[in-house]
């Protein structure tokens, strides 16, 4: 089945009746397939004169209760940036789909991964988040599609179904039969809230579906219950895929189709014996930042491939928080990265000295200063006693007891100095190896404060 | 004693928040009464717009969704589709139906969307403070047509019901006028003859209402309404521009 249009059936499986649309490339499918789907299961495909009228649409049957879809490609996405924010605003749940093209402007009809940031950012006006579900393949898609009618539903928020180009033209087996008649998950509750056109009850009061407070001190409240929302979005809601992460030292993140290709790269580094694991971030917003910071105990450095010129990487970078270097490799205006190209820049990584190793040769150089100094330190301790040694009143003290006890006495004094002199010796060593010790348990250390 | 005026219960107790002498109250008065005499309000499901008419949400007694500026006849769609036994409405402004929402508003009629739309004309964009609106008269001084309404440079007024006539899908457009009682009385039987079209499935409905903006056309209240009569009137000739239930005239 091809990508398009198997979030299609997905989402009608999973019980959306009314779909809104203006025809792009490269989704067409979707909004085709829709046609001829939704008269057989009695619910409402209707071509819009524009995204901007469909998302439009998406906000009055959704907030009439409804599970509705859209779905377009970038150019048609910015212009439904204003509904989007209005059905944010009113809490109007839907699913919009995005098959990025490449951009800015009309761009090219090829895939792309460069609405990163307008989907993750909010895109459209105002102090908003909106949860980014980003699949690998054509399976993954469906459950993902259909997630997101269930997403949508439990928060009252858009949901953003991000494929680049390839996801939607993909032709891969699925298996539709976990999908087929999805039923909504079970904590849903009823939409009392809905505009249905009812009579108000105790329950379900007249509904008013909107995103205007004038007051800013109401507006503020809205906006807090909001944030409220997507800080249990970001503890409950957050996917990713690991792999090969337990002993990386450079782990790639990548996404979609362009973890797949980076799958490949990973694979065939591992055969050259370069440790390469890949975080997969299968929610783009909320964002994986505690599964990649896991991987700090054993990842020296970060590759981010995208098909952009580099959105996703400055996420990757908040996630590592500078602890260690993240690079980028990127293709795009609808270009995509080859595995050959991203394993030569892997290689790259593994040859030269990560910072970390640096770090670590400049502290061991440091340690070793310390153990000179200490030795010294250890020397002057001979010479004091060298001092004591030659202290008139110390050897008046011991002549006199020498004459009390004659050469016996010469012969243990000797031995005794000696037994000193040696001490000394056995201490600087102790004392250099317990440095080197101490140094060792640091850099151990480092490492551990790194992966909290 | 008789009760002579009972005001319906389609509106709610919210104290309008419209200038002294303007004549989006009346407008909403008459919507509600017929929604209240047709039965239907109860379950209708209206749309606010973005204009002076925005917080009309407040007022309506029924479901209601606040559009973004223009959008409120997509929003209608939506809800219609998913609700098509019952009343959907929405209520627009000139600025907000006839500029940036133009597209939305042909392409719902052209469809013949079941809904009902109250079309508020008033020359003027009222809440943003008096600039120019598409329906603005050729001549007219607003906040951006400081020397009048320039033709040659910024064009005409945009006729909408005449427009929207030309389209099959619509099956009833009227244009009315609230300025007398006489008016008025027609005004309500339109809307009411909007609104039963709608429910009888008969095609996309409308009624533009001419209406006043003494604020921002710095006239008092009755020199509004006789500014209605004089200027706007002649500009906009009343009468039924669709009716496919009459062979067009009536
Ligand atoms: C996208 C957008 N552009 C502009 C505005 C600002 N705006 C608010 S009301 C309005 C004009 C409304 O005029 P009209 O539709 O004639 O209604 P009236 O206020 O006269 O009743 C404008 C331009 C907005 N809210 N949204
Ligand atoms: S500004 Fe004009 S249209 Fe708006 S409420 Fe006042 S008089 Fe009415």
């Amino acid at each position: 089945m091809k990508g398009n249009e198997a979030i299609a059936e997905a989402a009608i499986q999973a019980g959306c009746r009314f779909f809104f649309g203006y025809p792009i490339t490269p989704q067409n499918q979707i909004p085709e397939y829709m046609s001829k789907r939704m008269p057989q299961v009695g619910g409402c495909f209707l071509q819009s004169e524009s995204e901007v009228a469909a998302i439009n649409m998406v906000y009055g049957a959704g907030g009439a209760g409804a599970r509705v879809m859209t779905s377009s490609s970038s150019p048609g996405i910015s212009l439904k940036q204003e509904g989007i924010s209005y059905i944010v605003g009113a809490e109007v749940p839907c699913v919009i789909v995005n098959m990025v093209r490449g951009g800015p402007g009309l761009g090219s009809i090829q895939p792309a991964q460069s609405d990163y940031y307008q989907s993750t950012r909010g895109g459209g006006h105002g102090d908003y988040r909106m949860p980014v579900l980003a699949p690998g393949s054509v399976q993954e898609a469906v459950t993902l599609t259909q997630d997101a009618f269930d997403l949508a539903d439990r928060y009252r928020t858009p949901v953003m179904v991000l494929g680049d180009g390839l996801i939607g033209q993909m032709m891969e087996p699925v298996d539709m039969e976990q999908a087929s008649n999805r039923q909504p998950a079970a904590d849903l509750q009823e939409k009392t809230w809905a505009a249905t056109g009812h009579k108000p009850t105790q329950e379900a009061p007249r509904a008013i579906i909107n995103s205007l407070y004038i007051d800013p001190v109401v507006l503020e409240q809205h906006c807090m219950k909001l944030q409220a929302k997507y800080d249990a979005i970001e503890a409950a809601e957050c996917r990713w895929q690991e792999e090969m992460v337990d002993d990386a030292e450079i782990v790639i993140v990548a996404y979609g189709t362009t973890a797949r290709i980076a799958r490949s790269a990973m694979r065939k580094c591992r055969e050259k014996g370069i440790k390469v694991g890949m975080i997969r971030p299968i929610t783009l917003w909320p964002f994986p930042n505690a599964a990649i910071r896991a991987t700090l105990k054993t990842a020296k450095k970060f590759l981010c491939v995208e098909m952009s010129t580099g959105q996703m990487v400055d996420d990757v970078r908040l996630a590592v928080e500078g602890q260690r270097p993240v690079e980028f490799y990127g293709r795009t205006g609808g270009m995509v990265p080859t595995v050959g190209e991203i394993v030569e820049k892997l290689e790259g990584m593994a040859g030269e000295p990560s910072a970390v190793e640096q770090l670590i040769n400049q502290t061991t150089a440091a340690l070793d200063q310390a153990a000179t100094a200490a030795q010294e330190t250890f020397a002057g301790f001979g010479s004091k006693i060298d001092a004591k040694v030659n202290d008139p009143a110390f050897i008046e003290k011991t002549e006199a007891f020498k004459q009390k006890t004659g050469e016996l006495a010469d012969k243990a004094f000797d031995g005794l100095a000696k037994g000193a002199t040696l001490l000394g010796e056995i201490g600087s060593k102790a004392f250099g190896a317990l440095s080197d010790l101490i140094g060792g348990n640091k850099n151990q250390n480092n490492n551990k404060e790194g992966n909290e | 004693m008789a009760v002579v005026f009972k005001k319906t219960n389609m509106l709610t107790d919210k104290p309008f928040h419209y200038c002294p002498g303007c004549t989006h109250g009346i407008i909403h008065r008459l919507v509600a009464e017929v929604l209240e005499e047709l039965g239907i309000g109860e379950t209708a499901i209206g749309v606010a717009p973005v204009g002076c008419a925005v917080f009309a949400y407040d007022y309506f007694n029924c479901d209601m969704m606040e559009a973004a500026h223009g959008r409120a006849p997509a929003v209608a769609t939506g809800a219609k589709r998913v609700h098509p036994d019952k009343a959907v409405f929405t209520y627009q402004g000139d600025g907000d139906l006839a500029s940036i929402g133009a597209a939305e508003i042909v392409h719902a009629a052209t469809r013949g969307e079941k809904i009902t739309v109250i079309f508020v004309n008033n020359a003027i964009y009222g809440m943003t403070g008096g600039q120019m609106a598409p329906t603005t008269l050729p001549g007219q001084v607003t906040t951006t047509s400081p020397y009048g309404r320039d033709t040659n440079h910024c064009g005409f007024p945009v006729h909408v019901s005449e427009m929207l006539s030309t389209l099959n899908g619509p099956a009833y457009i009227e244009r009315v006028s609230v300025h007398d009682v006489p008016n008025i009385k027609k005004a309500k039987a339109a809307i009411k003859k909007a609104f039963t079209l709608q429910m009888e499935g008969k095609g996309f409905t409308m009624v533009e209402v001419i209406s006043s903006c003494p604020t921002n056309w710095g006239k008092t209240p009755k020199e509004a309404l006789e500014w209605v009569k004089s200027d706007m009137l002649p500009a906009y000739p009343l009468g039924v521009y669709k009716d496919i239930t009459a062979g067009g005239d009536e």
